[in-house]
């Protein structure tokens, strides 16, 4: 009897670490932690160009993250991306003129949504629409143009 | 030209009687799991010699290969000055492919050519055919449980595979290499989807621990018993296991990782 309680021991022992492993993964590796399904508001934002923006990439504002993006479209009358923010409730006081910009954390790293709070007093609503927009920056582009603009000058200086 | 012929024919003929031989076995022992579980008896033995016993290889291992990727992922990933992504580098490979695939090849050789043996061996002392004869069922008594505990301890074994060799990639690339440990786990956090990649590699692992076991255990049942056919079975069960894993492994991420 003693031999089968050891066993037993073992075995419990066992599945215990498995399940702690499969635990540790899902809080500590994934990101199920940060994911808690809180109850949330859309809305909506117009970009000229959206750039490499990605559904789930994070919306901030002041840089601590507040929502994440849940649909990019392209919209075939005015040729914009409307992009879907998709706001954590317990933020629900954005100012109605909002900024939002697309920046890039760091130089290669991935693209988000950045909220800027104007001075309105109304507040954005579930539904609602963000009116002033910054694109993405294009980086091919930010080259080009400098490319494009240093040999202007060249030309010139040597007009001179 | 002819004897070629009839040589393909016959070794086709084989190959579909055995699957079929295998398929029928399979349903035998998915009908025999309802009555292993009113004794959990017989299934806690099983856990322990097929559970237990590999916990110590597959943790080792684990540890090792999450050190050998945080050494490699270091290097590599250094030459672009981005060695901060070295946890999701490690994490992602460990999670969707390493942790289920080697602890699966792991497993067959180590608990799926004992199965094999085993039953092999009970086949050819006659000791299967000795409990039909006390109107006792073999399938239900022998293989469902061994089958069940195969199936049930493979993705628990991949899981601590996995997160052993994450910490390993962790104690090698912020403790011997320097990288932000801060950075390490929060790039992690933020790149792995509990979803996409956690679900996906347990779904893995128990398709591998459902076929290793199923392979392991039709091998033995089907062995010639002698000695002899005893030790092919046996290699038969590894080979087996091991290209099933690896194709199946191909098979499952384009079907779950395709559309990213």
């Amino acid at each position: 009897m003693q031999h089968t309680n050891t066993q037993d021991t073992l075995v419990g022992l066992f599945v215990a670490a498995g399940i702690a492993g499969l635990f540790f993964l899902s809080m500590q590796v994934s990101n199920l932690s940060s994911f808690t399904e809180h109850d949330s508001y859309t809305i909506t934002a117009r970009f000229e160009n959206s750039g490499g923006l990605k559904v789930k990439s994070p919306v901030s504002a002041a840089g601590v993250k507040i929502g994440q993006v849940t649909g990019i479209r392209f919209d075939p009358k005015t040729y914009q991306s409307v992009v879907s923010l998709s706001i954590d409730v317990q933020y629900n006081n954005l100012p109605e003129d909002t900024t939002a910009s697309i920046f890039t954390a760091g130089l290669l790293g991935e693209q988000y949504v950045s909220l800027e709070p104007g001075g309105s007093d109304d507040y954005l609503k579930n539904g609602g629409n963000i009116e002033i927009t910054q694109s993405a920056i294009i980086l091919e582009k930010a080259i080009g143009q400098f490319l494009f603009k240093s040999a202007e000058e060249k030309a010139e200086g040597k007009k001179k | 030209m002819i004897e070629f012929l009839q040589l393909l024919g016959k070794s086709t003929r084989a190959s579909f009687t055995k699957l079929g031989r295998a398929s029928f076995f399979l349903i035998q022992i998915v009908s025999g799991i309802a009555s292993v579980l009113p004794r959990p008896r017989l299934l806690l033995k099983q856990m322990y010699s097929v559970g237990v016993l590999s916990f110590l290889i597959i943790t080792i291992s684990g540890l090792f290969v999450g050190m050998v990727l945080g050494l490699q992922g270091y290097y590599t990933l250094s030459d672009f000055g981005a060695e901060e992504t070295l946890g999701v580098m490690v994490a992602a490979s460990l999670v969707r492919e390493l942790g289920p695939v080697v602890s699966a090849l792991l497993f067959a050789g180590r608990a799926g050519s004992a199965l094999t043996a085993e039953i092999g061996l009970m086949k050819a002392t006659e000791q299967l055919s000795g409990m039909e004869m006390m109107a006792v069922d073999p399938i239900k008594r022998i293989i469902s449980p061994r089958f069940l505990a195969g199936l049930l301890s493979m993705p628990l074994l991949a899981a601590l595979f996995s997160a052993v060799g994450i910490i390993g990639g962790q104690l090698v690339g912020s403790g011997l290499l320097g990288v932000d440990e801060g950075a390490y786990w929060s790039q992690m956090q933020a790149n792995i989807d509990f979803q996409d990649d956690i679900i996906n590699g347990v779904l893995k692992s128990l398709v591998f621990g459902f076929v290793t076991s199923w392979i392991a255990l039709f091998e033995g049942y089907d062995s010639i018993p002698t000695s002899e056919g005893v030790s092919r079975a046996t290699t038969r069960t590894v080979v087996n296991s091991a290209f099933s894993i690896l194709g199946l492994d191909f098979i499952l991420t384009a079907l779950m990782f395709g559309d990213d």
